[in-house]
């Protein structure tokens, strides 16, 4: 009996020390997976970066050192070797030192801690200003001087391949769950001010490169900084649990040199002027038909679903709804204003003039809704300007 | 002088009577329905907190499942929300905070030389709350709004968005609420009233003390937390702006609020696991415990602490500098008393005559891998660097850590200590071992690799993920089905001790065991002491050194 223990107990600690090196060292390089904290590129992060490591290393000297004097007593102080007990209860010399040795490291944790966090809060001056909004499930950006705006969501090929049992394999979705239509777009070394709020729900803006994150709150305004330091992709996801879509709001950064970012913001903004003229147009059925289709797809169809029979029973039905194919007008009160204690946003300020006629006229026309109304991007227009 | 010299008239008009007193009541109802005896509502905690702990394991094993690959394959990602706030609910106010109870009631009049608690019809009223709450909380799974999905902490405006099965949750909480508070309130009548002479406060065992404060934590906060729950109510069905924004409220607030209460909480789970290690250890040292005053000491700071640190779960809600500067502070200090009480242990069994049966087992391991959780909480409190770890897998890896191996490591390591006293027999050491290596290997490959895909950037609360994590998703998968397959074992161990095991338990059943506990026979008599006890060396650990 004795010896069959002490094998199962031998047995034991060997697995789990084969498996820990096993997990520490071998299967990171096996997979190609990430196991540490980003460095990313901006200043922040860097920092971030390297009081982590400070800490880390802290705590495995400490772990080690606590750890070891066990084991050390486990193997010699043991009944089994006829060690006989010693008599001491308490040692006040020890206690006072444990406790001040310990404060002390503490004080010195704190200093790289609190010159960090300074640096964190304390924003220098900044060359422009971008105003994020989150709301379910999608970013919505504004970039504050050049008055251009963007609504950023989960890529389509992701979104489908996201299904239950959609039948994808996510291994062949390129960046799935980390791949959005439209990303934000950024210059690089630039001292940009972000600031955060929401819409509905609580979200949290992450991007690891960054080296932060920061809670998106309805009614509050929050400010965050960085300065990007490479030109590149970065990837991060809303951090903050928003509802049933909370892990399919992904946020993408594209960030250009300083020359293409100016270009890029020059054709958004012939973009959005050429948007601004189209509204003034009448639109054809078939037009607004087609473009009330994709917006649908890309909005509205996450909640009230492509079929437009809904998810019970939080995302009510549109097809045979009392409100698609109720009085217009309410229907336009619902879509621009959303809906109180729901997850029905606001679209007013989301989405342009033109594509919320288009998905009216969609959603009173298909599933069956068979309305005829068309609404014109000025109907809209004239409501939203009172 | 003068409480002890009424119990002791009072424990002299018990003993008059107790020829016609000392049997069971008949009958299952009388038995466990209305019973006011200790042990049996210990046992019906116990009992309760068990299949509650299955409850929320089997919640824990839809998530995993959900999580071993990328994409999905089993639920929606609703009902995933409903499963992660369920299983954190449940675990927390159903399996670790009752079995903890459980154990007061069992322990705390044996260790006191008491006959029984305090109020024994409160304590029947505050066991028998909790099914019908859980009954409660666990109905709203079936209904057409689904359960609670905005996870354990029920932030607004999410928790807002719920439908009508939200009252039941938050009456729910409440049902809850009372039971902890009741409970709470009969430790300390308990502890502070029905003491034996002789056995002055800084003789009392530890477990007895961080129930002590234990208690005290619970009167504090979980009238806070019924007012928080009550706020949402209010808003959600009354039309009330507490948190609502748009209405002049303030979503900041509840959390705010509700840290106030969960800090704390998480201190209520640990505290009495610090008890229970703290009596496990010496025994099987054979050697006292080591610095009992500097324990009690640390025990009350940490206490103190866990009121004025709750905004470091928040540091990402845009906080003034000084404000995170504070908190940053105030949370970094939490690690020097708890650094004491592991150095004490430690030193507890340093030079001692060590053997190693299932209960120094689950100590041991409790020490290694809380202090582990530990050092990972003190990483979470630096500011800066939590403005990357808040809200990833990083949190789930660290809070798990000082939950799973820490407070459930620390509830199985008191079962086997003392359930050859609560049954008269001993518990198969075989299976018991086979029990702890199984729990204590899995319970790593469980949660370890958690602190990768944290750390790498995987946020938490989420049904499906990019495949960059779907390797290390997959490992503590694996661990987590092995860990919960490992539990049905120590179902196994407890059916055998009770109604099979042959091997019946001395009163003493461990070599180094001291205290009033081991001075009765297992199982002890129905009312524990008829007489109080004498309190020297011989029958108490810390007779002789409270100074």
């Amino acid at each position: 009996m004795k010896k069959q223990n002490t094998f199962i107990v031998a047995t034991a600690v060997t697995a789990a020390v084969i498996a820990a090196f096993w997990l520490l060292l071998a299967a990171p390089g096996y997979t190609g997976n990430e196991i540490n904290m980003t460095r990313g590129v901006t200043p922040q992060s860097m920092v971030h970066y390297q009081l982590h490591m400070t800490i880390l290393w802290i705590c495995v000297v400490i772990g080690v050192i606590v750890f070891s004097a066990m084991f050390v007593s486990i193997v010699l102080h043991r009944k089994s070797k006829g060690h006989e007990p010693a008599k001491f209860t308490h040692s006040t010399k020890a206690e006072i030192a444990w406790t001040v040795v310990p404060v002390l490291i503490l004080v010195i944790m704190a200093v790289p801690a609190t010159r960090a966090l300074i640096n964190m809060e304390v924003a220098p001056e900044t060359e422009m200003t971008i105003k994020i909004t989150g709301f379910q499930w999608r970013w919505k950006y504004e970039y504050v001087e050049d008055e251009v705006q963007l609504i950023s969501s989960l890529h389509p090929d992701s979104n489908a391949a996201r299904r239950l049992q959609s039948g994808t394999d996510p291994a062949t979705v390129e960046n799935y769950l980390l791949e959005v239509d439209r990303p934000l777009v950024l210059p690089v070394e630039t001292k940009i001010k972000f600031i955060i709020t929401s819409d509905d729900v609580i979200h949290s803006w992450w991007v690891p490169a960054l080296g932060w994150k920061r809670d998106a709150i309805p009614g509050f305004i929050n400010e965050a900084w960085t300065e990007i330091l490479e030109p590149g992709v970065y990837r991060g996801q809303c951090a903050e649990l928003c509802g049933k879509d909370h892990g399919f709001m992904p946020i993408v950064l594209n960030v250009l040199p300083k020359a293409d970012y100016q270009r890029w913001v020059q054709d958004q903004q012939r973009e959005m002027a050429h948007q601004e003229a189209d509204v003034k147009r009448l639109w054809s059925r078939e037009e607004l038909m087609t473009l009330g289709e994709n917006v649908y797809a890309t909005q509205c169809a996450t909640c009230h679903q492509a079929d437009g029979q809904g998810l019970a029973p939080g995302f009510p039905a549109l097809a045979g709804s009392g409100v698609a194919t109720g009085p217009l007008q309410d229907h336009i009160e619902v879509v621009l204003h959303g809906r109180e204690g729901t997850a029905m946003q606001a679209w007013g300020e989301m989405l342009s003039d033109a594509d919320i006629a288009a998905a009216l006229t969609y959603t009173r026309n298909a599933f069956g809704n068979d309305t005829g109304d068309v609404v014109q991007p000025q109907a809209i227009a004239r409501i939203k300007n009172g | 002088m003068s409480i002890e010299h009424t119990q002791g008239h009072e424990h002299e008009s018990h003993a008059a009577h107790d020829e016609d007193h000392d049997h069971k009541p008949t009958g299952f109802m009388n038995r466990w329905l209305f019973t006011t005896n200790h042990k049996d509502i210990g046992t019906l905690y116990l009992v309760f907190a068990l299949l509650m702990f299955f409850i929320g394991g089997a919640m824990a094993m839809v998530i995993r499942a959900e999580l071993f690959m990328p994409g999905l394959q089993l639920v929606e990602p609703d009902f995933f929300n409903q499963m992660t706030t369920m299983h954190a609910l449940i675990m927390v106010f159903g399996a670790v905070m009752p079995a903890w109870v459980g154990f007061a009631n069992w322990m705390i009049p044996l260790m006191i030389g008491a006959p029984d608690m305090a109020l024994p019809r409160m304590n029947n009223w505050s066991f028998w709350i909790l099914p019908f709450a859980f009954a409660m909380l666990l109905s709203t799974l079936l209904m057409d709004s689904g359960g609670p999905a905005a996870g354990w902490t029920l932030y607004p405006p999410l928790s807002l968005q719920g439908g009508q099965s939200f009252a039941f949750v938050v009456f729910a909480v409440h049902m809850m609420g009372i039971s902890s508070i009741m409970g709470s309130i009969n430790v300390i009548a308990t502890i502070l009233n029905m003491r034996a002479p002789g056995m002055t406060l800084l003789k009392m065992p530890l477990f007895v003390w961080t129930w002590l404060i234990t208690a005290f934590l619970l009167i504090a906060v979980m009238p806070v937390l019924a007012g928080a729950v009550t706020m949402l109510l209010t808003d959600h069905f009354f039309g009330t702006s507490f948190f609502n924004a748009a209405g002049g409220g303030d979503p900041v607030m509840f959390q705010h609020i509700f840290w106030f209460f969960g800090h704390p909480e998480v201190y209520i789970m640990i505290l009495p696991a610090f008890g229970v290690v703290s009596e496990i250890i010496p025994t099987f040292a054979r050697k006292p415990l080591f610095g009992y005053t500097a324990m009690v000491y640390a025990t009350a700071s940490i206490a103190f602490l866990s009121f004025i640190v709750w905004a470091h779960h928040m540091f990402t809600v845009g906080m003034p500098l000084t404000g995170e500067l504070y908190f940053m502070y105030a949370t970094m200090l939490i690690a020097v008393p708890t650094g004491v009480k592991v150095f004490n242990w430690v030193s507890t069994m340093w030079q001692g005559s060590m053997t190693f049966e299932t209960p120094m087992l689950f100590a041991i391991g409790f020490v290694v891998l809380f202090t582990i959780g530990g050092l990972s909480g003190l990483m979470l409190a630096i500011t800066a660097a939590d403005l990357q770890y808040h809200d990833t897998y990083f949190v789930v890896a660290h809070f798990h850590y000082v939950l799973v191996p820490g407070s459930v490591f620390a509830l199985m390591a008191g079962a086997y200590y003392w359930l050859p006293k609560w049954t008269g027999h001993m518990y198969s050491e075989k299976w018991g071992k086979i029990h702890f290596w199984l729990s204590a290997i899995s319970v790593n490959i469980l949660f370890f690799p958690q602190h990768y895909l944290g750390l790498a950037g995987m946020p938490r609360r989420i049904p499906d993920y990019s495949t960059q994590f779907a390797d290390f998703n997959m490992i503590s998968s694996i661990g987590g089905f092995i860990f919960g397959a490992s539990q049905l074992v120590f179902v196994g161990v407890i059916v055998h001790c009770v109604y099979k095991s042959r091997q019946a338990a001395t009163g003493r059943v461990w070599e180094g065991a001291k205290g009033l506990e081991w001075t009765l026979p297992s199982p002890p008599p129905y009312h524990s002491f008829n007489t109080p006890p004498v309190i020297d060396s011989t029958t108490v650990a810390h007779a002789g050194e409270a100074h």
